[in-house]
């Protein structure tokens, strides 16, 4: 069974990394540099408000891309009947999903937190902001990530499920948002705790719920 | 290419009892019991929607029967409409990522393509591919895997002569080696030794 999900590990890192049509891993983060871009065009060139402003930008930013990959996450392979073929082969719902949290965020996360220093020097963030900025980003993204792969799995096989996916995750990505943009305003470790904590959490239940709706899909 | 199963051949290897099966609010069997030895072969015969597909997902534990219980006494091949490969990935590829989940070797999977005719196409994406050429690739992802119990969901559909002829004789050749079969198919199958279970004789 390792040998198995160490194999689809790496199929799924392929195919987010490439991608194919659905445009790969750069396409969340031209998306999310594009709104770093856009805000000082809109609010207007002073530093001092956009340094306020910043870096909660940029969290909404990032849930905002978050929203991007979530329509191949999990359908494609449903309906090629990818993963019946694994439920034959005896892997757990709950593996496959925990498989595709790790796959994901390693495609989306990164990326991210590498172009987080060009978005913050966008926005005339300092550098002292920008670390917190970026510590939060790598403690919420994997609840990001969970999220999205639950709701991915939730959402399959709907008709227009991807419209829908967009706004489940929003409100449920709520939580990570107010600790992980609120660490960067207090300057504080316990809002920083708190998103990992969130974070941890998501991940822990996910698998399960994200199992549960593989399977509820299948019927 | 394939080894001859552990199992000795009086051995039970899918037994259903008294299985029904309910799509919507629609009973589409009841009662059905089944038992399917090494060596043996079933054919499922019925109409369209007569609940075909549905019977081997159940016999396969996709899904749950509404009624009824299925054991299962080995490892479990299943093909069906869907190719479950990667569609952008070369043939090679996408069938050594199944072969290499199932612990089968680079040799296990080059003779299953040789011999479902493939063996010249192993570099050719697999949206490329026709209808009967990915349904050969996913018989050799079948024979690669080396499970005794094959369920194959209408086999011969999109293919043509020889391909039907080739899934015959692959089938009574992974009989004559002790797995066994249950395909559903409308179409008359020449294999021998082919029993039949119409599921008609259990509609409610």
């Amino acid at each position: 069974m390792m040998a198995v999900l160490l194999a689809m590990l790496r199929r799924d890192l392929a195919n987010f990394l490439g991608g194919g049509r659905q445009g790969g891993a750069l396409l969340p983060v031209l998306f999310f540099l594009s709104v770093a871009l856009i805000v000082p065009l809109a609010v207007g060139p002073r530093a001092d408000i956009l340094a306020q402003v910043g870096p909660g930008v940029i969290w909404v930013a990032a849930l905002l891309a978050a929203i991007l990959p979530l329509d191949r996450l999990v359908e494609p392979d449903l309906e090629t009947g990818f993963f019946d073929q694994m439920a034959l082969r005896g892997v757990a719902e709950e593996a496959l999903i925990a498989a595709r949290i790790v796959s994901h965020w390693l495609t989306f996360a990164p990326p991210l937190l590498l172009a987080t220093p060009i978005a913050a020097a966008l926005m005339d963030i300092p550098g002292d902001r920008l670390l917190l900025l970026e510590v939060g980003l790598l403690a919420g993204t994997p609840g990001l990530a969970a999220l999205g792969v639950t709701i991915a799995a939730l959402t399959a096989g709907l008709r227009g499920g991807t419209a829908l996916a967009g706004l489940l995750l929003i409100p449920l990505a709520v939580p990570l948002l107010i600790f992980g943009a609120g660490s960067i305003r207090d300057g504080g470790e316990s809002g920083l705790a708190l998103t990992a904590a969130i974070s941890l959490g998501l991940v822990a239940l996910a698998p399960f719920a994200g199992g549960a709706a593989l399977r509820a899909a299948r019927e | 290419m394939e080894t001859a199963f552990a199992s000795s051949s009086d051995a039970t290897l899918l037994r259903a009892e008294g299985l029904a099966c309910r799509r919507g609010e629609k009973l589409l069997f009841t009662g059905l019991s089944l038992a399917v030895g090494a060596k043996e072969a079933l054919q499922v015969a019925g109409p369209n929607g007569s609940g075909k597909t549905s019977l081997l997902r159940l016999l396969a534990g996709l899904s749950r029967p509404f009624a009824g219980t299925v054991a299962r006494g080995g490892r479990i091949a299943m093909q069906d409409e869907r190719h479950a490969l990667d569609a952008h990935w070369p043939l090679e590829r996408a069938l050594a990522f199944w072969t290499r989940c199932d612990g089968a070797g680079q040799g296990a999977m080059e003779a299953a393509a040789a011999r479902t005719g493939l063996a010249d196409l192993m570099d050719v994406p697999v949206r490329y591919l026709s209808t009967g050429q990915r349904k050969r690739a996913t018989l050799a992802r079948i024979l690669a895997q080396n499970a005794p119990l094959w369920l194959l969901d209408e086999p011969l559909s999109g293919l043509d002569e020889d391909a039907i002829a080739m899934v015959e004789s692959l089938v009574s050749e992974h009989c004559t080696m002790g797995g066994a079969c249950v395909i559903a198919s409308h179409q008359p199958l020449r294999i021998a030794g082919l029993s039949r279970l119409a599921l008609a004789d259990f509609a409610p």
